[in-house]
């Protein structure tokens, strides 16, 4: 299942749509990046809200993810973990550390804007 | 096959995704909380992924076990793999010989309230947790 991405001004927004094979998500992580460097985003949103588990390759995809785009000097935010998920992430031992997250996509927007905000 | 047990054979990353979740269907059916059944779906998640990570195939054994006053899951990992030469050091944070995040093996057993590994170098793994309804 392939992961939409909406372009919304100088924002990317991917939605992933419910579980994800480690195909999908190899997907995703080149297909972002690729529409980052054509659109010359400035912001990424990952929304995960729909995500059943987040396990130790999911993880390190998003954080992957997240560390390429800051690569080209965009900032990603990934919205919506849901607590169950964020709990056994924990148990598991994973961390996000490094990237951005917030609680949804308007909490995700708002913190992009304001990082734009801050370097212009 | 005995009632109440689900297998699933594992070759694909697909398959990872198969076995979660019915793993999480069952764990629901059997009236655990969606907090404990995203626990059980993120072990599988783990056990199928070291699967298809180090043994390329194998199966996922899903089962529903009782006691004198409780309900449980049972998921059982096994593989004709490799198998794990130290286990003592596949149990430590942060292990792997494959260079990815590790086997996951500690993690996968603090999510769960059982756990038993057993690995034969050359031979296989089998990994069997347990989570029992509160």
């Amino acid at each position: 299942m392939e992961v939409p991405i909406l372009k919304q001004g100088e924002v990317l927004i991917a939605t992933f749509q419910a579980a994800l094979s480690d195909a999908d998500l190899e997907h995703l992580r080149r297909g972002l990046v690729q529409q980052v460097v054509k659109f010359r985003s400035r912001g990424v949103i990952v929304d995960v809200t729909a995500m059943d588990v987040m396990d130790s390759f999911a993880s390190r995809t998003l954080r992957e993810i997240a560390h390429m785009i800051r690569l080209r000097g965009a900032e990603t935010v990934i919205v919506g973990i849901q607590p169950e998920v964020a709990f056994a992430m924990v148990q598991l031992g994973l961390t996000l550390e490094g990237v951005a997250t917030a609680l949804d996509l308007e909490e995700g927007l708002a913190y992009l804007i304001q990082k734009f905000k801050n370097i212009d | 096959m005995r009632a109440g047990e689900i297998r699933v054979s594992i070759n694909s990353d697909q398959d990872i995704v198969t076995a979660r979740q019915k793993g999480r269907a069952l764990a629901i059916e059997l009236g655990f909380s969606t907090g404990d059944a995203t626990l059980i779906a993120t072990s599988i998640s783990e056990l199928a992924r070291n699967i298809v990570t180090y043994a390329r195939k194998g199966e996922i054994t899903l089962m529903v076990i009782h006691s004198s006053s409780r309900q449980g899951i049972s998921i059982t990992a096994s593989d004709r793999g490799p198998g794990i030469w130290d286990i003592r050091q596949a149990m430590k944070d942060g292990f792997s010989t494959s260079g990815s995040l590790g086997l996951g093996l500690p993690g996968v057993k603090r999510l769960m309230d059982q756990f038993e590994i057993d690995s034969e170098p050359g031979r296989g793994t089998v990994v069997t947790v347990k989570k029992w309804k509160l």
